[in-house]
């Protein structure tokens, strides 16, 4: 099974996303592996600032030639921006996934340790068969 | 690679037509002054033979039920029958007025009211309506009668939710999100609802769980009794999606299995018109809780007359104009007639028998998931061919430069890279170890080959991402932006053959 890219400073949750801390704002995206399955992401819903989710509830929505996929909230969270470019660039999340390609950013209200795990950890995830 | 499709350049016929005369139509004796045409109707002005050779030119470029197998799983493809057709198309049928009086219609209202006794009896379940337009349609108007049912025990604030296995076609959670609920997936384990997982999510806020039996994996879900048992007990509903019918036909029934509410496709079950051939009819059959609730007009029978019964105070209403798509009844009626009840048993086993003869073949050459034996249809799976750079979609596009439709690609979503293979009884043996034959070859070609294909259509790989992002959706929006076929790659030496173009410059 293809990994990908996986950026060892970062945090990955077992759904695909990854997750970068700084302070009490959390930037999330979706991981290389997650893109490349998804294959070409033509459409991209994200959630408006100031929206409040659950842990694991369903923030964003990826639509590609494939499929429709979610893109989970990885803890309680307030959103305070999404990635404006993905409107016209959807293309951005398979092109720079870690980059350009970032989906939204939020201040955590909720515990976040218990569902992050490490890049090795989910290098596993990922080559470990389904 | 035997199959050549035509290739035709065959532009709209606004761009070939004369230029319309501007000139107004002589009036018609006796339309009043005020509703008469003052300029003329813009159609393009054809002679007979050009229209019928366009059309017959656009359908040479073109796939259907009657060019080859359409192995698409979960959508019971099955060819149309001829005298189907003939029956819908006699004057007596084609030419029936909705509003005409009940006196006027009673052979329609006697065809109608039999088809529903023949659901029923398939079914399992007493009360049957032919309104749904199609399946999303009869999952939705079930889903408003499951409201209604919650209202009038005074439980519809509470009971909000739906519940949805991961296998579950996405009409399912689209349709309850139109009837105002929410979702929540339930995991399967080995292609199966889990049933301890299902447990834990029903609650006093559970709706509905809507299930189709078998699944979309091919597989009977052998744990329905004490599926159904613990939604009852939770005070929910139990939906039927009937889209795999065609496995359990005379069987058993969504009734037998505890079901309170079911659609089925006649479209795919009883074999009408499917995709753009349709419409479609997604009938439901009630139990005795949700019959009341059904849409009106009922057909009912009073004596020997038939009537049209609007008095159902507990009714959702009206769904659909007129009284569903008739000719489509008229279609599924002469079906089941055809068959009758150990005809439709057999087709029932004949479809298992082809599914699991093409399953033990192709299993040797792709992964399949979950247990041996299966249902109508299986799931492979092509993940393996990533190893050669190639992918489910590409071996897809490959199959059609054999002459047969793909399969449905890409769900189940839990299967990696899925197809999933459905050919019903229908298809005969030999259509079988061609389509397996088929596979073979295409699994044996290069992988440059698989992605370039297909190269024997009248289109070479359409652009998806091209078109889901800048959709042209109109004949005039695809002038605006250029004609832009895209026609196929190039064949590799040696495989050179005239195409109809060729022919025709020739």
């Amino acid at each position: 099974m293809e990994t990908g890219k996986i950026p060892p400073e970062l945090k990955y949750t077992k759904s695909h996303e990854w997750v970068k801390i700084e302070g009490s704002i959390a930037t999330v995206g979706i991981t290389d592996h997650a893109q490349s399955e998804l294959t070409d992401i033509v459409f991209v819903d994200l959630p408006s600032a100031g929206k409040s989710f659950d842990a694991g509830a369903s923030v964003a929505v990826l639509e590609s030639v494939k499929t429709v996929a979610d893109v989970y909230a990885p803890a309680s969270c307030r959103v305070t921006e999404a990635n404006p470019e993905l409107k016209t660039h959807p293309e951005y999340v398979n092109q720079d996934p870690y980059g350009k390609g970032w989906l939204f950013r939020c201040e955590l209200t909720g515990d976040l340790t218990a569902v992050l795990i490490g890049p090795d950890d989910y290098k596993r995830l990922v080559e470990s068969p389904a | 690679m035997s199959y050549r499709q035509a290739r035709w350049d065959e532009p709209p016929l606004w761009e070939v037509a004369r230029e319309p005369s501007l000139e107004a139509p002589p009036p018609i004796p006796g339309v009043p002054e005020g509703f008469r045409r003052r300029s003329a109707v813009r159609w393009p002005e054809l002679s007979e033979p050009a229209i019928v050779r366009h059309y017959t030119r656009l359908s040479q470029m073109n796939f259907g039920i009657d060019s080859g197998p359409y192995p698409l799983g979960s959508c019971t493809m099955k060819y149309n029958p001829k005298v189907s057709e003939l029956l819908a198309r006699r004057p007596g049928a084609a030419q029936m007025h909705p509003r005409q009086p009940e006196a006027t219609a009673q052979g329609s209202l006697e065809i109608m009211y039999r088809l529903e006794r023949i659901l029923a009896k398939v079914t399992g379940l007493p009360e049957v309506s032919l309104q749904p337009a199609a399946g999303a349609h009869g999952e939705y108007v079930a889903l408003l009668m499951i409201r209604a049912y919650h209202r009038d025990r005074g439980e519809l604030d509470r009971r909000t939710e739906v519940l949805v296995p991961d296998t579950a076609h996405g009409t399912n959670p689209a349709s309850a999100a139109m009837a105002g609920f929410t979702t929540r997936e339930i995991r399967s384990v080995d292609g199966c609802v889990h049933l301890p997982a299902l447990k834990e999510a029903l609650s006093d806020r559970t709706a509905c769980f809507m299930l189709t039996n078998p699944n979309t994996a091919g597989l009977f879900e052998s744990e329905i009794l004490e599926i159904a048992e613990a939604v009852h007990a939770a005070g929910a509903m139990l939906y039927y999606d009937g889209a795999n019918l065609n496995a359990i036909l005379g069987i058993t029934s969504p009734g037998r299995m505890g079901f309170d509410v079911a659609h089925l496709n006649l479209h795919k079950t009883f074999a009408t018109p499917h995709g753009g051939g349709g419409p479609g009819a997604g009938v439901l059959a009630a139990n005795e809780t949700l019959a009341p609730y059904l849409p009106v007009p009922r057909v009912v029978r009073s004596g020997r007359r038939y009537r049209l019964d609007y008095d159902r105070p507990k009714s959702i209403g009206k769904v659909k104009l007129a009284y569903g798509n008739f000719g489509l009844d008229l279609r599924a009626y002469a079906f089941a007639l055809a068959h009758g009840e150990d005809g439709l048993r057999h087709v029932a086993r004949r479809s298992v028998l082809n599914s699991n003869y093409m399953a033990s073949r192709l299993g040797k050459l792709l992964p399949r998931p979950f247990r041996s034996l299966v249902k109508h249809e299986f799931v492979l799976s092509g993940a393996p061919l990533k190893e050669r750079g190639v992918r489910t979609i590409d071996l897809a596009k490959r199959l059609l430069d054999e002459g047969v439709h793909a399969p449905t690609v890409y769900f189940p979503s839990l299967v990696e890279e899925s197809l999933m293979i459905e050919l019903p009884e229908t298809e005969s043996k030999r259509d079988l170890d061609a389509f397996g034959d088929a596979i073979e070859r295409a699994l044996a070609d290069t992988p440059e080959n698989l992605r370039r294909a297909p190269r024997s259509l009248s289109v070479g790989r359409i652009d998806e991402v091209r078109a889901a992002r800048e959709p042209v959706l109109s004949w005039k929006d695809q002038r605006a932006a250029g004609r832009n076929v895209e026609r196929p790659a190039p064949l590799p030496e040696g495989h050179e053959s005239a195409s109809a173009q060729d022919l025709r410059r020739a």
